[in-house]
């Protein structure tokens, strides 16, 4: 449905644009129908890139995407772009800030309307919001007609959600959607993700998370200095990972049953296996191997 | 899990059910009452406006009439006293207050449109575009404004206030734009914008009602400033003779006051009342300009 | 004992009214103790923090006392505060990153600082590079401008400044929620070596990330609305918790391992939302989210040592 084919990102800084910034490396990954992906990395990974060329409001520097055989980096004029909108949507890290502060929140919902449905009778409408609230288990006497500061982190992203879904979307982009909600809640966000990904909805989960891309995700991709890592089905990747940095950052994060210290005794009496990693052959590429099924390894960046 | 309803959030949240604009407007205006530079400077602004715009209407058409004996001092009848000619220079000074807040809201706002044009457009669609117009911006506001405006002004033959405010206008934008453009390219940012542009949203309503409402307390404070600059910059021109053609303004006052020497024969009803009316109008603008910020700005209020 | 809080009530002053901010908060740190201190935003762990060192303007304090070596710290009194902070009690804010003035090279900073507090600098210099090759810096750190250190090593340096002159209770506030998952690591690990080698008699981590906090912190102490809702060792609340909330909230984290599809292995959130402290309600401030709840609940429950070192407040564990 969503394929990344030699995607780069590159950021000209500085005065006159003299220095070169390279937030995104040669990625190439896909996304089907029903499926979550977890792009996983720290700050400077380029995982919020990605997530910002898929819907569209970064242009790639080269690399095509292509969205259900179209490659979205060649769509002009608002037409298009609209159409495109139409399939796929994004959600955002701050609930807060996706809300206009001076607008009642349900105005997410009327922009929709006015763009994509103008012609809808009001009670049709007002159902399908309705069914979409439903959706993302919420009550609608809770959330509607209210000011975005008087609902609560998980409410507002939720609503966000319910939002993409009153659009036919196939793919939804969501871009560290529960690193500002509370603990209690973010787990309900979670397993709202998993029930659309029931109903054939393909996600682009974007985290810095270990544990949460873990929860959700059918593949994971982890990325350092905008290359991938390490790619492959989720189970593989954290229960045998094969990069060196992904071994590291699956020791540093806290776990709750198990210290650090209990990690790392784990790991000295059973030292993982090395793996080949491929080279690059110039400082544009990041080519990847495939260690076992499905399962691949990127270069080194150290 | 669902939230069902009177859950311990929503029943919480009912004690403060007044919505966010409401909110929001109700503690500005609570500081506002109690803000003495808003009071001040807006009273000031209010009584010059009101006597700018009533007080025409209960004098005779033309201030520039010889309607009484020459060079009195302020007494009964005429309350600023006459000129050398015998002119009334209460009914001089209130014309001249009238064509003071047009010059200021026609200039201010041909300045304030440009610049707010300008800079949305700059902040937000950034990269070429952003750079031709900063260049654009930036040759404008080097540019010696009054010389440029005592050289166009002077080529035209007949000048009227319009014509003035206009070229006032086209010479002040550049510095509205620049903090417009700064504003923009802060707000452009936000994910409410990205999520009107992932509604399908054009680029000039996402502009209009997601950035711009968002700065209204700035574009509020904007204008006010443009509003007093212009009026300093007409008083400039009408002093050097370069006024309308016909009519009256404070800065052609104080021209002809100098012209008839009034400072040496001690005639200081002829140049005071302008003066001061030039002085209090811009500083009470200023003034009010502080208070405004101060009641829009959490952070210089005083608890 | 170092620090002995006892029913501390800070409220933030509002346009509306009175924010009951900490309500009551009482708790015992001991010597050598690293308590981390867990909670959800707007629970007043932060408060907390912020209360034992300086009052801001609209922060109030009420009522309580707070004992540091069993002298009185005068939190309302803003003056007498001032020998204290820093020698008996530091801390590290939040974005410690923008606490570093930009302009300032580093080691000029921390030499203004330790004048201002009548230490001369010479006399710690050894001192402050031997802490600074602790936490892996090297003492060229000193002649760098705050924009040339990254997140993790400005962490470090607000670190070893706010400790350099060994106080007896250190606050650390969210210090590693901004940064990535290795540098989170070795931050807290440093933090754990300081407080070992006797640098800090004890520290306060606050934080929302009880993993975290399990990695590193002797104690554990949970609160909820301004209340505390339980305290014992890290063990014990991650293990056998008893306070109602601290049960769900440790049950809705998911971990490396567990996921959406496994087999029963979905994890719950908890309904509802934490009450609002403008007019918080009577009673337990848990009880309209808690399964629990029962008629007493409308009685606020006390703090109780349910076991030696395992305080709860709730009718259910009492």
């Amino acid at each position: 449905m969503l394929e990344l084919s030699n995607v780069h990102k590159v950021y000209k800084v500085g005065t006159f644009g003299g220095g070169r910034l390279r937030a995104v490396r040669d990625v190439n990954l896909t996304v089907a129908p029903g499926e979550v992906v977890s792009l996983i990395g720290e700050s400077g990974s380029g995982k919020s890139t990605i997530g910002k060329m898929v819907l569209g409001l970064f242009r790639p520097t080269s690399g095509s995407i292509t969205f259900e055989g179209t490659d979205i980096t060649t769509i002009r004029g608002h037409a298009a772009r609209k159409e495109y909108y139409r399939h796929v949507q994004g959600v955002f890290q701050d609930p807060f800030s996706c809300f206009n502060p001076i607008f009642k929140a349900d105005r997410v919902f009327d922009m929709v309307r006015s763009s994509y449905f103008p012609g809808t009778p009001d009670g049709v409408w007002r159902e399908k919001v309705l069914d979409a609230i439903a959706t993302v288990r919420l009550d609608p006497a809770n959330v509607l007609n209210k000011y975005p500061h008087q609902l609560s982190g998980g409410q507002l992203q939720r609503l966000l959600i319910a939002r993409a879904l009153l659009l036919d979307i196939k793919l939804l982009v969501a871009d560290e959607i529960i690193s500002m909600l509370d603990a209690s809640t973010r787990i309900d966000v979670l397993n709202l993700l998993a029930d659309l990904k029931e109903r054939g909805l393909g996600i682009l989960f974007v985290t810095h998370d270990l544990s949460l891309g873990n929860y959700v995700s059918d593949k994971s991709v982890i990325l350092r200095k905008g290359a991938i890592a390490e790619m492959g089905p989720t189970q593989r990747v954290f229960d045998n990972p094969l990069h060196p940095y992904s071994r590291h950052l699956l020791s540093c994060v806290p776990q709750l049953h198990r210290t650090w210290a209990e990690v790392d005794a784990e790991l000295d009496a059973n030292p993982p296996e090395d793996v080949v990693l491929p080279t690059a052959p110039d400082e544009d590429s990041a080519p990847l191997i495939e260690a076992e099924e499905g399962h691949f390894v990127g270069i080194n960046q150290d | 899990m669902t939230d069902v309803a009177g859950a311990p959030g929503t029943t919480d949240r009912a004690d403060a059910p007044e919505p966010a604009g409401e909110r929001r407007g109700s503690e500005a205006l609570h500081f506002a009452r109690r803000n003495p530079k808003l009071l001040i400077g807006s009273g000031i602004v209010l009584a010059f406006m009101l006597l700018g715009f009533i007080g025409p209407f209960f004098l005779s058409d033309n201030p520039n009439e010889y309607v009484g004996p020459q060079t009195q001092p302020p007494n009964g009848e005429y309350w600023f006293g006459t000129t050398t000619f015998g002119q009334d220079i209460w009914a001089q000074f209130v014309y001249g207050v009238r064509s003071t807040f047009v010059i200021g809201l026609f200039g201010g706002g041909v300045a304030f449109l440009i610049g707010m044009t300008v800079g949305f457009v700059a902040g937000y669609k950034g990269g070429i575009v952003d750079d031709i117009l900063n260049m654009l911006t930036n040759v404008v506001l080097v540019l010696p404004a009054m010389v440029v405006l005592i050289v166009a002004i002077a080529y035209l033959d007949v000048r009227g206030l319009f014509t003035q405010g206009m070229f006032i206008g086209l010479s002040a934008w550049p510095w509205a734009a620049r903090a417009v453009r700064s504003q923009t390219l802060s707000l452009a940012t936000r994910d409410y914008v990205d999520l009107a542009r992932l509604s399908g949203r054009r680029t000039w309503r996402i502009i209009t009602t997601e950035v711009a409402p968002n700065m209204s307390s700035y574009l509020v404070m904007s204008f006010i400033l443009l509003f007093g600059g212009a009026v300093l910059t007409a008083a400039g021109l009408d002093f050097i003779g370069l006024g309308p053609s016909n009519g009256v303004s404070l800065g052609a006052m104080l021209q002809s006051a100098v012209n008839w020497s009034a400072l040496q024969l001690g005639m200081w009803w002829w140049f005071v009342p302008p003066g001061l009316g030039i002085t209090a109008i811009v500083g009470a603008l200023y003034v009010l300009n502080v208070g405004l910020d101060e009641v829009f700005n959490p952070k210089l209020r005083e608890l | 004992m170092t620090l002995r809080v006892n029913d501390l009530k800070v409220y933030y002053q509002t346009l509306r009214g009175d924010v009951h901010a900490l309500d009551g908060v009482t708790f015992d740190l001991a010597d050598g103790e690293i308590m981390g201190l867990a909670g959800e935003s707007g629970c007043g762990k932060s408060t907390l923090g912020k209360s034992l060192i300086r009052l801001d303007s609209r922060m109030r304090h009420v009522g309580g006392t707070i004992e540091l070596d069993d002298k009185d710290v005068p939190i309302a009194d803003d003056d007498a505060m001032v020998p204290l902070r820093y020698n008996e009690i530091s801390l590290i804010p939040q974005y410690a990153m923008s606490a570093l003035n930009p302009t300032r090279k580093i080691g000029k900073m921390i030499n203004e600082l330790l004048r201002a507090r009548g230490v001369r600098p010479a006399d710690v210099t050894d001192e402050l590079h031997r802490r600074l090759e602790l936490v892996g810096l090297e003492p060229k750190v000193l002649n760098m401008f705050p924009i040339e250190l990254s997140g993790g090593m400005k962490q470090r340096v607000v670190m070893v400044i706010s400790t350099l002159l060994n106080p007896s209770l250190l606050i650390a506030d969210e210090v590693t929620s901004a940064l990535d998952v290795s540098t989170q690591r070795s931050v807290a690990e440093s933090m754990v070596e300081f407080r070992d080698r006797g640098y800090i008699k004890s520290m306060i981590f606050v934080t929302h990330d009880i993993s975290l906090v399990y990695q590193m912190a002797d104690t554990i102490m949970v609160m909820y609305a301004g209340h505390v809702a339980e305290k014992a060792s890290a063990s014990t609340i991650i293990n056998e918790p008893k306070h109602p909330y601290t049960q769900m909230l440790i049950g809705a984290l998911p971990e490396v391992g567990s996921t959406s599809t496994a087999q029963g292995g979905r994890l719950e959130g908890i309904p509802g939302t934490p009450p609002g402290l403008l007019n918080p309600p009577t009673g337990c401030r848990f009880k309209d989210r808690c399964p629990m709840a029962f008629s007493k609940c409308s009685e606020q429950p006390p703090l109780v040592e349910i076991e030696p070192g395992h305080w709860a407040a709730c009718w259910k564990t009492g």
